[in-house]
C-alpha cells in the first residue's frame, strides 16, 4: 500500500513554491536538501488540516504495511484460528465467529480497501482529466455533451447504480474487478472540477501572454495549463478515492463485496449478518469501523489541506 | 422556468437511462434470475431438477422474455414509466411497487426529519462559528462536526449501537417498532417508533450536520465583507438583527444548492443506516433483496430512489426563486 507515500511526497513540493514566495522568502534556497525538509515542515506547520491527515493515513499504512511483514495473510481468512475469541496476547484483537483473526483482517482489510480507492481513484481521475481538460478547453458543442452526461450522471448516487451492476455480476467477484465497476462512475466529479478549473485558467493572463507570445497550442497546453493543473489533480484524486472507497466499502457491507477477501466493509457485513453486537462480540464490529474512521476522516483532512494548497484565497479568509 | 425546463429535461434524461440500465444489465451477464431462484427453492425444499426447463419457459413467457429484443426493450421503457416493477421473487405473490410503497414512508420520513434537523442545527452553528462574538466553545465543536461529515453515517450508526444500545442498554438496536407489535395509530405505538427511531436520526444527523455548517460558514465569511453590513453596522443596528435579517438572510439561500448537491449521498447513507438498523424503510428492503438476489425487487428500490432524488431537485428548483429574489427578477 503506497498510496499515503504518493500523495503526501509531491504535495508539501508543489505547495511549498507560493508559500516560499511570501513567508518564508529566507528558507526558500532549494539547494540542499535539509533546507527544502525544512520548508516543507514549515508549510505543514502552517496546514494543521494536511498534517494530521497524513499522520494519520501513515499510521494506518504502517500497521497495515508492517502487518503484512509480520502476520501471514492466512489469519484473516476463515477457519485459521478458534473463533469467537476476546482479545488476548495470541490474538490482540479477538477473532470473529468464522475463525478470522481480526488482526489480520485489519492488515490486510485495510489494504484492500485501500487498494480499491487507488485504483478507481487513478482511473476515475484519468478520465476525468481528459474529458475535463476537453469541456473547458474546447468549449462548443464538446462542452455541451460532456456537461450533460456528466450532470447527468451526478444526480444518481454512485452506490445505487453499483447495487445494480453488482447484482448483476455477484458471486465471483475480486477486489480489483470491483475497483474497475466502481471506477465507472468516479469520474464524474473529477471531470466537473478539471473542466472549471480550465474554464478559470483559460482568461488568466499568463495564458493570453502566452498565446500574443505565439506560443502554439501544445505548447500551451503542456507548458502552461498542464503543470498549473497538478495541484487540482492531486486534490480531485484525493476526492475521487474517497468516493471510490466509500462506495467500495457501501457496497461491501451491503454483502455484494468480494466474498473471498477479508475487507473491511465485508467484516462490517459478517459482524452485522451475524448480529456481533448482540453477541457482546465488540471487537468484531469496532475493529473494522474504527479503521474505516481513522481512514475517511485521515482522507477528509487531507482533502481539506490540500484544497488550502490549491485555493490561497482560503489561508487569507482564515486570518 | 429555464432552469427548471433543463432540470426537467435532465430528470426525463435520468429516467431514460434508469430504465434502459435496468434492460441491458441482466442481459450483458448470462445469469437467469428466475432460473436461479426455481433452482434455489427447489434446492430448499429438496426437490429434484426435472422438469425446470419448463417452469423456466412458462415465467419467460410471463414476464415476456421471449419476445424480439427491441419489443422487449419498448415494453419494459413503457413498464419502468408506470411504475409496474414486475413481481418480486422472493415475496413471491408480491409485486415489487407495493413492496416498495410499504417501506417508502418510513424512508422519507426517516430522512426528512433527519435532513430538516441536520440543516437547520448546521446552518446556525455554520452561521454563528465566523460571527463575531459568538460562544467559544463553537470553535471546538464545529470543527469536530465537520469531520464527522467525512464518515459514512453507517459507521456513525454501528458506534452509536454499540454505545447506547448494546453498552448502556438505553435504546432498542433496531427495528421499526418492538418485535410483535402490530402497527395501530395508537399513542403506545407512535412512542414505539419515536423511541426506535432516536438512533437512525440520530446518525444520520451526526453525519451530515457538518455539510450544512461548512457551506453555510463559507457563504457568511463571503457576506460578512458585503457593504451592506458595513452600512447595517453604521446605522446602529443591533448585532441581532444584522445576523438574522442581513447575513443569514443572504447566506442561506447557497444552502439549497447544498441540498441539491447533498441529497443524493444523504439518500445513499441512508440506506445504508436503515440496514444496519433494520429499519424498516426502503434500503432495509433493499438489502433483503439482496441477500437472495431477488433482481426485481433490487431494481424496484434503486429506481424509486432514483426517481424520488429527481423528483425533489425538480421541486428544489421550483421553490429556489421562492426564497432568492435575485433569481424571480431575472426570470
Amino acid at each position: 500500500m503506497n498510496k499515503p507515500e504518493n500523495v503526501s511526497h509531491p504535495t508539501p513540493d508543489t505547495g511549498t513554491k507560493p508559500a516560499t514566495a511570501t513567508r518564508d522568502a529566507l528558507v526558500s534556497d532549494w539547494g540542499t536538501s535539509s533546507r527544502r525538509l525544512r520548508t516543507v515542515l514549515l508549510y505543514l506547520k502552517r496546514n494543521p488540516n494536511l498534517t494530521v491527515g497524513l499522520v494519520l493515513l501513515a499510521a494506518l499504512a504502517a500497521v497495515s504495511l508492517g502487518g503484512q511483514l509480520v502476520l501471514e495473510p492466512k489469519f484473516a481468512d476463515p477457519l485459521a484460528n478458534r473463533p469467537k475469541l476476546p482479545p488476548s496476547w495470541e490474538h490482540p484483537l479477538g477473532t470473529d465467529s468464522q475463525g478470522r483473526s481480526m488482526l489480520g483482517v485489519l492488515i490486510y482489510g485495510t489494504f484492500l480497501t485501500a487498494k480499491v480507492g487507488v485504483i478507481a481513484g487513478l482511473i476515475g481521475v484519468a478520465i476525468g482529466a481528459v474529458l475535463g481538460f476537453m469541456a473547458g478547453f474546447f468549449r462548443g458543442w464538446v462542452d455541451v455533451v460532456i456537461s450533460t452526461i456528466t450532470d447527468v450522471l451526478l444526480t444518481i448516487p454512485p452506490l445505487l447504480v453499483l447495487v445494480v451492476v453488482a447484482a448483476n455480476l455477484a458471486t465471483k467477484l475480486d477486489t480489483n474487478q470491483m475497483a474497475l465497476i466502481i471506477a465507472l462512475l468516479a469520474w464524474r466529479e473529477p471531470t466537473r472540477q478539471i473542466r472549471s478549473q480550465v474554464l478559470i485558467m483559460r482568461e488568466a493572463g499568463y495564458l493570453k501572454t502566452a498565446r500574443l507570445g505565439g506560443t502554439s497550442m501544445m505548447g500551451i497546453v503542456f507548458k502552461e495549463l498542464m503543470p498549473n493543473l497538478i495541484p487540482y489533480l492531486m486534490a480531485s484524486f484525493v476526492l475521487a478515492m474517497a468516493t471510490a472507497m466509500l462506495a467500495s466499502v457501501g457496497l461491501e457491507a451491503l454483502g455484494l463485496g468480494p466474498q473471498n477477501e477479508p475487507t473491511l466493509g465485508m467484516s462490517v457485513y459478517w459482524a452485522m449478518f451475524y448480529g456481533a453486537l448482540l453477541l457482546g462480540m465488540w471487537w468484531w464490529v469496532l475493529t473494522p469501523v474504527l479503521a474505516l474512521v481513522v481512514l475517511f476522516v485521515g482522507l477528509y483532512l487531507v482533502s481539506a489541506g490540500l484544497d488550502e494548497l490549491a485555493n490561497p484565497r482560503l489561508r487569507r479568509r482564515r486570518q | 422556468m429555464l432552469r427548471f425546463l433543463k432540470r426537467l429535461f435532465l430528470m426525463l434524461l435520468v429516467i431514460w437511462l434508469a430504465a434502459s440500465l435496468n434492460f441491458l444489465l441482466p442481459r450483458l451477464t448470462d445469469r437467469n434470475p428466475i432460473e436461479e431462484v426455481i433452482a434455489a427453492s427447489m434446492g430448499e425444499s429438496g426437490g429434484t431438477m426435472e422438469g425446470i426447463e419448463e417452469i423456466v419457459a412458462s415465467y419467460e413467457a410471463r414476464f415476456g422474455l421471449d419476445q424480439p429484443l427491441w419489443k422487449q426493450y419498448l415494453f419494459s421503457l413503457w413498464d419502468s414509466l408506470r411504475f409496474d416493477l414486475g413481481i418480486s421473487i422472493s415475496f413471491f405473490p408480491e409485486r415489487v411497487s407495493t413492496l416498495v410503497l410499504q417501506a417508502l414512508p418510513w424512508s422519507i420520513a426517516l430522512i426528512g426529519t433527519a435532513t430538516a434537523f441536520a440543516f437547520a442545527i448546521g446552518t446556525a452553528l455554520g452561521a454563528l462559528t465566523v460571527w463575531p462574538g459568538a460562544p467559544r466553545f463553537l470553535n471546538v465543536v464545529v470543527p469536530v462536526i465537520m469531520v464527522l461529515a467525512a464518515i459514512p453515517f453507517y459507521l456513525i450508526g454501528l458506534m452509536l449501537i454499540f454505545l447506547f444500545a448494546s453498552q448502556l442498554n438505553w435504546l432498542p438496536t433496531g427495528g421499526g417498532y418492538a418485535p410483535g407489535t402490530i402497527p395501530d395509530n395508537s399513542f403506545e405505538f407512535l412512542a414505539e417508533v419515536f423511541v426506535h427511531s432516536i438512533l437512525p436520526i440520530l446518525s444520520i444527523l451526526l453525519a451530515s450536520i457538518g455539510i450544512w455548517a461548512l457551506s453555510m460558514r463559507g457563504m457568511m465569511v463571503t457576506v460578512q465583507g458585503e457593504d451592506y453590513m458595513t452600512f447595517a453596522k453604521a446605522r446602529g443596528l443591533s448585532g441581532w438583527r444584522r445576523f438574522w435579517r442581513y447575513a443569514v438572510r443572504n447566506a442561506i439561500t447557497p444552502q439549497v444548492t447544498t441540498l441539491v448537491l447533498a441529497l443524493g449521498n444523504i439518500v445513499t447513507g441512508a440506506v445504508l443506516v436503515e440496514r444496519i438498523f433494520g429499519y424498516p424503510g426502503i434500503g432495509n428492503l433493499l438489502f433483503q433483496a439482496i441477500l437472495v438476489i431477488d433482481y426485481y425487487l433490487i431494481y424496484g428500490c434503486v429506481y424509486v430512489l432514483v426517481l424520488t432524488i429527481g423528483l425533489s431537485l425538480m421541486i428544489l428548483d421550483l421553490i429556489y426563486p421562492l426564497i432568492d429574489p435575485r433569481i424571480r427578477a431575472a426570470g
